[in-house]
């Protein structure tokens, strides 16, 4: 079935829409990720004008964020605290990210840098991560239980402590209010989420248990998405409603399933699967930039 | 004041000779108007006519070319290199002029129908179309027109059909031209030329007006004008559904 997208200016298949939509959906709710690292380049490649494949993105994770956040509500696994102090941390990060984004703009060459670091960043993410789940799977599956690490670190021992009872954590708002200010400044540069990078830095900074992440992830996600998508909406006209609500009706669907998934597997598990996706992403942009390119030009919108 | 009128009058007659051809077109087009609605999947456009003639046919083929021009537009192309092993976007180039949809169908080859500096002097070929700006900082911008044509005919944007127009008795002619469902809305514009022996001896333009309808037209016009009504109707849009799935997803389960 075909239907014309009124901004994005093309003809696509609906049905082909919904089901990227589900897959996106499945694993927002598993893993507690946006997924525009996956629907961007699938959008790229339908024919979207990459504007408008963003922009749109964005309403979509909103719709599928909020899906999967109720769901992990009514399991009461959402530090909304935590996910606030995230929250103050990230606008500051987007605040920074943009000046830096435009700092290095001027000096030039900055999409190589900017990429490079990316890949390398969630290489190590990603393998440390990768490494540290499949010991703690090995172990549990040698038939010791895995006694719950509360590690003491700095994260620990520095001053304005709040209690996140979600989380089941006792710690200084400093760690969190950093995580989110880090996140947010790769998130600027990037044009992407941030889920990624925020999930593996709460399970491993601020030692929050697996499945309170994931939702905590998602209610912070919401926000975000939220104000890129207005932004967007009002700036660059680029959000195409007809192509969200395409893509949100899979979306939807795909989040709660994902949800029942998530909350059905082990931490580990879980934890192993993420690192497995990390690494993916990071390949794929690694061979992105090392593979030529059937096409090397490309058409943009004029002006500059 | 009369004598004015006479010389301006014999400036007229002298200056265009060609108002005074033996050949000229009459022709039609099966629709000007193209509505994109939410289910439009492309169209089909049938272009026809006859050559007019007030003396008998001269010696040799007609030649006829028929062009749909769609709205040009402004274009940044960008080109991939391989610097420190990996490819980035280094050289661009800024193409002032490009249409957005460009089929061209002719009678024959179309460099029997039309010789090369008709075709210079009157932009009827692809190439011909595209007008680059000057640029210093490349060595050469002809291959970044060259990439503008070969992504937009991948796209089936731009497409050259020789042989495409059927003349029968050197006097009808008719073809067929089709318009993707990615197409963009604007004022597009069909050009007949006749041709012979290389040369344009009559030529006729018309238009056809590509406009959204409907929901289409409904959802840019309040994107571009209400833009803050839109976004947030584009969130409601998400929380619903959001919540929507949510909703539906218990009760489905406890029951």
């Amino acid at each position: 079935m075909q239907i014309y997208l009124p901004i994005a200016e093309v003809s696509v298949n609906a049905l082909l829409l919904l089901g990227l939509g589900g897959l996106v959906g499945v694993l927002s709710g598993m893993f507690g990720v946006g997924g525009g690292f996956l629907l961007t380049p699938m959008l790229f490649f339908i024919g979207i004008p990459p504007a408008v494949a963003v922009a749109t993105e964005a309403n979509q994770i909103v719709a599928s964020s909020f899906s999967g956040v109720l769901a992990h509500l009514r399991r009461k696994t959402v530090d909304i605290k935590m996910g606030l102090v995230l929250q103050v941390g990230g606008l500051i990060g987007a605040f920074l990210g943009i000046q830096l984004f435009n700092y290095l703009k001027a000096l030039g060459q900055v999409d190589l840098l900017v990429k490079l670091s990316y890949v390398i960043f969630l290489g190590i993410v990603g393998g440390l991560m990768f490494i540290e789940s499949v010991r703690a799977l090995m172990k549990t599956r040698g038939g010791q239980t895995v006694p719950t690490r509360r590690r003491h670190n700095w994260v620990h021992n520095l001053p304005i402590k709040m209690k996140f009872r979600a989380s089941g954590l006792y710690i200084s708002a400093i760690p969190p209010l950093m995580v989110g200010v880090l996140v947010g400044i790769l998130a600027a540069i990037m044009g992407v989420g941030g889920g990624f990078i925020m999930v593996p830095a709460m399970i491993y900074i601020l030692g929050m248990p697996t499945k309170v992440v994931v939702g905590t992830s998602l209610f912070q996600i919401i926000l975000t998405t939220a104000f890129t998508t207005m932004m967007h909406a009002t700036t660059n006209y680029t959000v195409d409603v007809a192509l969200a609500v395409l893509l949100l009706i899979g979306g939807v669907i795909g989040a709660q399933i994902g949800t029942r998934i998530g909350v059905k597997m082990k931490a580990e598990q879980l934890r192993v699967l993420l690192a497995m996706m990390v690494l993916a992403v990071c390949i794929k942009l690694g061979l992105d930039l090392l593979i030529m390119p059937s096409e090397l030009y490309s058409i943009g919108a004029g002006g500059h | 004041m009369n004598r004015l009128f006479q010389l301006l009058a014999a400036l007229f007659t002298f200056a265009l000779p060609i108002q005074a051809q033996a050949e000229d077109i009459v022709a039609g087009l099966s629709q000007n108007a193209v509505q994109i609605t939410a289910t439009f999947v492309g169209s089909e456009i049938l272009i026809f006519g006859a050559v007019k003639r007030d003396a008998p046919a001269p010696e040799g083929d007609l030649g006829v070319v028929i062009v749909v021009e769609g709205p040009s537009h402004e274009i940044t192309v960008r080109r991939k290199e391989r610097r420190m092993g990996i490819w980035v976007n280094t050289d661009s180039v800024e193409v002032q002029r490009a249409p957005s949809f460009y089929a061209i169908a002719t009678s024959g080859p179309f460099n029997e129908v039309i010789n090369q500096d008709v075709d210079g002097a009157m932009h009827i070929s692809i190439p011909e179309s595209i007008r680059i700006f000057q640029s210093e900082q490349v060595d050469d911008p002809e291959n970044f027109a060259k990439a503008v044509i070969r992504i937009r005919e991948d796209a089936g944007l731009y497409a050259m059909n020789e042989g495409a127009v059927h003349v029968t008795d050197n006097t009808l002619f008719d073809t067929r031209v089709q318009l993707p469902a990615n197409l963009t809305e604007g004022a597009y514009k069909a050009r007949i030329f006749l041709a012979r022996g290389g040369e344009i001896i009559a030529s006729h333009t018309a238009d056809i007006e590509v406009s959204k309808v409907g929901i289409e037209r409904w959802l840019y016009n309040l994107a571009h004008e209400q833009a803050l009504i839109y976004g947030l109707m584009s969130l409601a849009i998400a929380i619903a559904a959001g919540w929507g799935a949510s909703t539906f997803f218990r009760f489905v389960l406890r029951s």
